[in-house]
């Protein structure tokens, strides 16, 4: 493991939101939030505090697309591939970002987990489309070019 | 108050406090299919098999609605009909259907169902992603390819046992039964009492079969093969058999044993006899010492493997003694020490295949026991013998173990080990005194039973549990600060008559409970003490080797 996990935030989560089993949601969207994945080590730990077997918090991680077994990066791409973006050449957009950045259906973050690209159903934001997120922030009317000038922005940033 | 009626297929039926329209249905006669309903368990309501239809036409799930008066309903329409073939059909579409070689071939609710709704061929190709079986366990084996999601499995290990091993884990097509991170099910907090076994409609939980292994020793004539019989075993296995359910046919299992080629046959009544004797000891060395308390007994190792992996707190209060079967396999072993020696336990229980396999419990490399076979495993073997179960003589068990105590042979059932304590811990040991012990409130199927003794100058507290989630009950209780001086847990709800290991009972398991307590009264010797074998064991055979024959550690897992 390249960091360890500090569990303040789920102590600090588990005291916000209580220890019954309607707090298990929450405290996973908080643990996401913070660690960008459900990271293994936690599961045990939330078991216990919650008293649900782990087998049970599996169950509802695996369900919500939300959350994710499988550490992102730092800047996770959604691209809208509902009908409003599809019809307006989102998959265009999806593929140059892939290529751009190596990575596939199967492969869905960089190496270097700086990049995460995936996509969403939909954003909400139709009358922007094609639209893509990238973690909170919403980027309308995107074209091929402009969203690989986008990942080109965030990769000076980062140095990389 | 006056009489309510539900109306089916145009018969009045009378309601009776039922919980659902099911219920009522089946009392009138009726019988609605369905996967997922199981009266012990919460209501699911997945399946769809058990749809009704109601005067205006449209279809209620009969599991999960509530009668009430006046409601007019059928069960068999057209429109039911063809609604419940395509459910079989989409069912059948993602199954493995290989029936003939499928380990509940016959005993299979998809392939009974799909047989009485006459499916004639699926129309859909299997697009299921092929996927191993968990071999992993030595009690179960799961196989998700025939899995059909009705979630018996997951709200019986959950809601009763409270183990939690297993749920739903993903969604839509992609669901399926899984582990914690889909973790080999040996690496879960599975405890193999096999529970699961018992409420899966297919074959996707089976048990870990020994067949094999067994035949080879038997077929080998230069192994000595022994086996015991545990005593839920007698009443449980008559049923599938040809006998009635809970007829104690005891005599018949040794001669059928005898046939497949055993050279020798023993009841580990016998040493639940030893049970008794070393328990009680230690019971009255604890209550003199005051440490320790309360004794929490070990005959169940589901029960031990649930202490070990989720109350390790609790491992000095359990019995140090071994469970009957390893105590009988290691006074065997003992006295076969010199010769080639094949020992099988015939047992109610999946997780005694763990037991079994506990390291504490290999000598040298060599298992006390070499193999487990269920009830349900020696049905096969029987069958596979060609032996005509119901027209066997019966027959009695080898000597020098051939007394056994009705001390020993209730051990079977719920209550059944705290009155075998109790009637040795008991100073007064006239007969009408068996009856007051049998009156104390450890006899019945009920989850928790609890009763106070009067003993020396105090009362001693006992209570009895079976079934995960009941124990977990207690346990709370005893954390909480409550006293007791005796708890006995058995895992399995009724305890080894309903073990996991039984063919089901079709909840008539107080058919079996009678069984026991008969065998018990017809027993010549009713107190373990009391047994002449157990004297004569002690001083020739167990000698001064007690502690490394009968008693064991335990564990954080």
């Amino acid at each position: 493991m390249e960091n360890k996990i500090d569990f303040t935030v789920l102590d600090q989560a588990i005291s916000e939101f209580g220890t019954e089993k309607k707090a298990l949601i929450a405290i996973l969207q908080r643990a996401q939030e913070v660690y960008r994945y459900l990271p293994a080590e936690i599961f045990p730990y939330i078991a216990e505090k919650l008293d649900i077997p782990e087998a049970g918090i599996y169950g509802v991680a695996t369900f919500y697309e939300n959350f994710s077994l499988e550490k992102k990066g730092k800047y996770v791409i959604k691209i809208c591939d509902g009908t409003a973006c599809h019809v307006r050449k989102s998959t265009a957009i999806l593929d140059a970002m892939r290529k751009e950045l190596g990575l596939s259906e199967s492969k869905k973050t960089t190496d270097d987990f700086i990049f995460t690209v995936e996509t969403v159903s939909c954003l909400g934001a139709c009358s922007s489309a094609p639209a893509i997120m990238v973690n909170d922030e919403i980027y309308p009317t995107m074209t091929p070019d402009s969203a690989v000038e986008l990942l080109k922005s965030i990769k000076e940033k980062e140095n990389v | 108050m006056e009489k309510q009626f539900v109306t089916v297929d145009g018969i009045p039926v009378e309601i009776n406090g039922e919980k659902n329209l099911l219920e009522l249905i089946r009392k009138a006669g009726i019988q609605i299919p369905t996967f997922c309903y199981h009266s012990e368990l919460s209501v699911y309501g997945a399946c769809r098999m058990c749809m009704v239809e109601n005067e205006w036409g449209s279809l209620e799930a009969a599991c999960s609605t509530p009668p009430k008066a006046g409601m007019k309903i059928k069960t068999n329409t057209e429109k039911l009909r063809k609604y419940r073939k395509n459910i079989l059909e989409l069912l059948l579409a993602n199954h493995c259907r290989d029936c003939t070689v499928c380990e509940k071939n016959n005993d299979c609710k998809l392939q009974d169902l799909a047989r009485v709704f006459h499916i004639e061929g699926v129309r859909f190709p299997n697009n299921a992603p092929e996927v191993k079986k968990d071999e992993s366990s030595p009690c179960i084996v799961k196989d998700q390819s025939k899995c059909i999601l009705c979630g018996d499995c997951v709200r019986m290990c959950n809601e009763v046992q409270n183990v939690g091993a297993i749920d739903f884990a993903f969604r839509g097509s992609k669901m399926v039964i899984s582990t914690a991170f889909g973790k080999p099910i040996k690496d879960s907090p599975c405890v193999g009492c096999g529970q699961c076994v018992s409420v899966c409609p297919t074959g996707a939980l089976v048990l870990h079969s020994e067949a094999e292994v067994i035949w080879d020793a038997l077929h080998d004539s230069s192994v000595k093969t022994t086996v015991q019989i545990a005593p839920a075993v007698r009443v449980a296995i008559g049923k599938e058999l040809g006998v009635k359910n809970g007829k104690n046919v005891m005599g018949k299992i040794v001669a059928a044993l005898r046939r497949m080629g055993f050279d020798e046959v023993y009841d580990t009544t016998l040493s639940a006899d030893l049970t008794v004797m070393e328990e009680t000891k230690e019971f009255a060395e604890r209550l003199q010492s005051g440490k320790n308390l309360p004794l929490i007994t070990s005959c169940c190792p589901a029960w031990i493997q649930y202490a070990e992996k989720k109350h390790p707190e609790l491992l000095d209060n359990i019995s140090s003694c071994r469970s009957p079967m390893q105590m009988m396999a290691s006074v065997l072993k003992e006295m076969n020490k010199d010769v080639k020696h094949f020992h099988v336990a015939v047992m109610p229980c999946t997780a005694k295949k763990f037991e079994a396999a506990r390291e504490e419990f290999i000598v040298d490399g060599d298992k006390n026991v070499d193999a487990v076979l269920t009830t349900k495993g020696l049905i096969r073997l029987i069958r596979e013998s060609g032996i005509i179960f119901e027209e066997l003589e019966p027959e009695a068990v080898d000597m020098p173990f051939s007394t056994v105590s009705g001390a020993g042979v209730i051990f079977g059932v719920t209550g059944g080990v705290t009155e075998a304590v109790l009637r040795k811990v008991s100073e007064d040991k006239t007969r009408s005194n068996l009856l007051t012990l049998a009156n104390l409130g450890q006899r019945g199927s009920e989850g928790i039973k609890e009763f106070e003794i009067p003993f020396g100058e105090r009362n001693l507290k006992i209570a009895v549990a079976s079934g995960l989630g009941n124990a977990e009950k207690v346990i709370r209780r005893l954390q909480a600060g409550e006293q007791f001086d005796f708890i006995e847990i058995m895992a399995c709800p009724g305890g080894c008559v309903n073990g996991g290991g039984q063919p089901s009972a079709n909840k008539d398991i107080n058919a079996r409970n009678v069984g026991l307590y008969q065998a018990d009264k017809n027993s010549v010797v009713r107190r373990a003490e009391e047994n002449p074998v157990i004297a004569d064991l002690y001083k020739n055979v167990i000698k001064d080797k007690a502690h490394e024959l009968l008693h064991t550690t335990y564990r954080k897992r």
